[in-house]
């Protein structure tokens, strides 16, 4: 009690006046807490007024004008809705016909596991809530397991196995020489894992650094963790976004379930359907049989009842009539296309422009890389000048968001890196 | 090798001297009996080549899995291979990790309309979760839902980006507002963090967490007795020592107020104390204003407890917005510190959607910053940020003068329904001289009735009247209608003179 109690005499200190006071400041001992990398990117883009200012922060889908998109498909889908959803309680597990959409995506519609029912799929607040969701249950069922990360990955992967109390290893991923895959790397550290570990995979687009696998070294990576009895959890928020197929996207899964892995899937629609704040996602988990899985959504079910009871309605809703609707679902795949394919020309006029400014380094990685991010290889200080200098706003570990990059503002990226890296 | 197997677990031991023994075992799909089948295969080949021998056998079986396990065998050119003995990973062939996870309990509330759903009878009524129904039985969505809807519709610049980790803010300030009041000294000395969070268990698990990570006083919370199921399951898993406070008194149906004061003044200083705004569930039992007085001066002068109000009812439960929010204003205008969980799904409609807000109430503007900075750290390993639809739908809502004027003469509509409900079946239980005093029914408030019926006799008013509920006796009145009060009635009379109390 004796830090209350000094925070205490500190609170009342500029308390004001008060009636029948409460016991005072019982927070006063709280940190301000680090600003989130990548989310704080954008608010110090916000504030900026420079004009030239560019924002390839965060990873959310601009077009050549440098706005927001909201699909077509989307916005036929939700104009086919309107004015006719109840707003009632889903279940726990959330929206079924989205669930079952959503892992025929994912595992292909002719998947055995499918036919089978031998897939527990529940409706989850997107790649996060998904992630989460695994972890929890993971911490539940497999106490005694950790959970093996790239290095690098998405930042919030590591503060989600963290709260729901799993312990984590990391496994080498990315080479800084290469600016490719450690593959040897990251087979012996998946092979001196404990047996039965989870491992996070990323299925396609890797974040931050855009590098994959290739189809053969997703094929050893199979075997070695069948060796090891290991837990295969994907992470697959980029599906249509990366090469703009959604069958390619999904390859290193397919390879996995030929192989009999009963992987664990997180998806999610933030990028590939453009719905990021609506939050829909869904986890699944291939078991051995219909019993199982049912047992399995069950226990998933508990532990999504305290945490929110159950999932938001609307985003489902959107993707169930996208997904079931032959006409949309076309007009999606070619929209979703067209998102990889402009990001594609990105790279490639980016690698140009600073071939073209005169650049002395090798720049193959960015056309090598895949997906929504480009990690450049620039290092924390080169970073800052571009921000202060440039007022180029990105995280400072050199990842470019190439969804912020347009044919209007590429040159002008292109030399600005090139002055702070040459 | 059966043909129609669909799983088989393979186990190929490469043995020091290279002998192979291959034991398939296959299950088959429906669940009959476990074959097994041995064959070994020995010799002094090495590895590889068994593995092609293996190949060729079990190139006969109809079984792609297992074919796909042979050739997974026989490709592999790995050198690190050289390993004495193979032994397939169990989750391939049948042996998930999850093998031994065991099936969940139903919901207890969630869990009746998964019943009721699957009840054929016409004669079926819902009186289970607490949604709201109109007189005809259909779900309502609030005229001002649906034009607050269609105007952010039209909006063609409104897109769908992220949310902030805290929501939507202006969604927050005016939450904020509504629950304190527009004119509250605490909002206007900024000591107010507000957070759009998914609805009131959304709001209450972040609170949960975040008290849980940062509190100094003790991370013990007291819950009245009864209380909602998913308050028991919520704090524990953020982390909190779940204790009960006394708070129902069955022989009166009413407050057991001597017996909450004295848990409250047992509790250790600075446990945190969670308080129903109003309309508690499932009892509909609230203290009255002195009573209100009596619990605050035992939390803030002699206790020094931390009170987090669950207000899920503004609005619903008297009808009047301000009234239902007295008790919260009362705590928060003394100065103290207050969480406060706010759930727009009765209130608004917006059940399915998940729009709630969690407001935390500080000292001072400095700790407030500190606090709003570290809730995000408990938010964004959750789900990063909150569903944005529902919560637009009542930022547009409680900002337009005309919609927030409309609004609460629909929830005055909803409330008054709901208190004509409880008249009517008290008057039918009456009409039928039902045994039992029946007066908690008008004395209760909100969306439920505890009911006093014990679960031999709710089971049996289910099985025999198809009427739906939780077998605390808690009824919803808000799925009641005039033509299914009588159905209730006839059913609860039938329940009690059948088995006693």
């Amino acid at each position: 009690m004796a830090m209350a109690r000094k925070s205490a005499a500190s609170a009342l200190a500029g308390a004001g006046k008060r009636m029948m006071s409460a016991k005072s400041g019982w927070w006063t001992h709280v940190e301000p807490a680090p600003r989130d990398p990548i989310l704080g990117v954008t608010e110090n883009f916000l504030k900026d007024s420079h004009p030239s200012k560019m924002n390839v922060g965060v990873g959310a889908y601009r077009n050549n004008e440098g706005k927001p998109v909201v699909l077509e498909c989307v916005r036929k889908a939700e104009a086919k809705i309107a004015g006719s959803d109840l707003m009632e309680y889903l279940p726990m597990g959330g929206n079924v016909k989205f669930n079952d959409l959503s892992v025929q995506l994912a595992y292909g519609e002719n998947a055995e596991c499918l036919e089978s029912k031998r897939v527990a799929s529940i409706q989850a607040l997107s790649g996060t809530g998904a992630c989460r969701l695994l972890a929890e249950f993971q911490k539940r069922f497999q106490p005694d397991s950790q959970i093996l990360i790239p290095v690098p990955t998405w930042a919030n992967h590591h503060n989600i196995w963290k709260d729901a109390h799993v312990k984590a290893q990391t496994y080498r991923y990315y080479d800084p020489k290469t600016k490719g895959l450690d593959f040897s790397g990251l087979v012996e550290d998946i092979k001196n894992a404990p047996s039965g570990s989870f491992v996070l995979l990323h299925a396609c687009a890797h974040n931050p650094t855009g590098v994959d696998p290739t189809a053969e070294q997703w094929r050893e990576i199979s075997a070695v963790m069948k060796k090891k009895e290991h837990f295969a959890f994907f992470d697959m928020a980029y599906q249509g976004f990366a090469s703009g197929d959604c069958e390619k996207d999904a390859q290193a899964i397919r390879i996995f379930m030929e192989d009999g892995h009963q992987i664990g899937c997180a998806q999610s629609f933030a990028k590939n359907m453009g719905l990021y704040g609506q939050r829909i996602g869904c986890l699944s988990i291939i078991t051995d049989d219909q019993t199982q899985a049912a047992t399995v959504k069950t226990q998933l079910q508990l532990i999504c009842r305290p945490m929110y009871s159950n999932p938001p309605v609307h985003g489902a809703l959107i993707v169930q009539t996208i997904l079931s609707n032959p006409e949309l679902k076309q007009l999606w795949l070619q929209e979703v296309k067209g998102m990889a394919d402009r990001i594609i020309s990105m790279r490639h006029a980016l690698r140009e422009n600073l071939e073209k400014a005169g650049s002395q380094l090798s720049w193959q990685h960015i056309t090598n890389q895949i997906g929504m991010f480009c990690y450049s290889g620039m290092t924390p200080e080169q970073v800052d000048r571009l921000t202060n200098e440039y007022h180029v706003y990105m995280t400072r570990n050199g990842r470019i968001s190439m969804a912020g990059v347009t044919t209007k503002n590429v040159e002008y990226l292109a030399n600005a890196i090139h002055e702070v890296t040459k | 090798m059966q043909e129609c197997c669909l799983y088989g677990i393979l186990e190929v031991k490469v043995t020091h001297n290279c002998s192979l023994v291959l034991a398939a075992k296959a299950k088959l799909y429906s669940g009959e009996a476990a074959r097994t089948s041995e064959e070994s295969v020995t010799g002094s080949m090495s590895p590889k080549p068994m593995a092609r021998q293996f190949c060729t056998k079990m190139e006969g079986v109809h079984n792609r899995r297992l074919a796909c396990l042979a050739r997974h065998l026989c490709l592999d050119e790995n050198p690190h291979a050289g390993l004495s003995s193979i032994v397939f990973s169990p989750t391939s062939a049948g042996n998930s990790s999850f093998a031994h996870v065991k099936q969940a309990p139903e919901d207890p509330i969630l869990g009746v309309t998964v019943a009721y759903n699957k009840d054929p009878s016409p004669m079926k009524v819902n009186l289970g979760v607490g949604a709201y129904r109109t007189e005809e039985g259909k779900p309502l969505v609030l005229n001002v839902v649906r034009k607050a809807e269609e105007q952010l519709l039209a909006d063609k610049s409104r897109n769908k980006e992220y949310l902030p980790i805290t929501g939507i803010a202006q969604f927050n300030k005016l939450s904020a507002e509504l629950i304190l009041g527009s004119d509250s000294p605490a909002i206007a000395q900024k000591r107010v963090v507000t957070s759009q969070c998914l609805s009131g268990t959304g709001s209450l698990r972040v609170g949960g967490e975040f008290i849980s990570h940062h509190y100094a006083g003790p991370k013990i919370i007291y819950v009245p007795a009864p209380t909602w199921g998913n308050h028991l399951k919520i704090f524990p898993l953020a982390g909190l020592e779940t204790r009960t406070y006394r708070y129902y008194n069955p022989k009166t149906r009413g407050l057991d107020y001597q017996g909450m004061i004295e848990d409250l003044r047992a509790a250790p200083s600075g446990a945190v104390v969670l308080l129903h705004a109003c309309a508690h569930n499932p009892t509909g039992v609230d203290p009255t204003r002195d009573e209100w007085e009596g619990i605050r001066d035992v939390i803030r002068n002699e206790k020094q407890l931390l009170p987090f109000f669950d207000s899920a009812y503004q609005g619903f439960a008297s009808g009047s917005l301000d009234t239902d929010a007295w008790a919260v204003r009362r705590f928060v205008n003394d100065g103290g510190e207050t969480f406060i969980a706010q759930s727009y799904a009765k209130n608004m409609g917006l059940y399915g959607e998940r729009v709630g807000a969690l407001s935390i109430v500080v000292t001072d503007p400095a700790v407030a910053v500190r606090v709003e900075s570290q809730l995000k750290l408990v938010i964004r390993p959750m789900y990063s940020n909150p569903p944005a639809y529902g919560a637009a739908i009542a930022a547009t809502i409680l900002s337009n003068k005309a919609l927030f004027e409309e609004w609460k003469v629909e929830l005055k509509a909803m409330a008054e329904r709901i208190i004509s409900m409880r008249h009517q079946l008290f008057d039918a239980l009456a009409a039928r001289k039902t045994p039992g005093n029946w007066t908690h029914i008008l004395d209760q408030i909100g969306m439920f009735t505890f009911s006093g019926l014990n679960k031999q006799q709710v089971e049996y008013m289910t099985r025999e009247y198809h009427i739906y509920m939780t077998l605390d006796g808690r009824i919803s009145m808000a799925g009641l209608s005039s033509r299914t009060v009588p159905q209730l009635a006839d059913a609860i009379h039938s329940a009690v003179t059948k088995f006693s109390s």
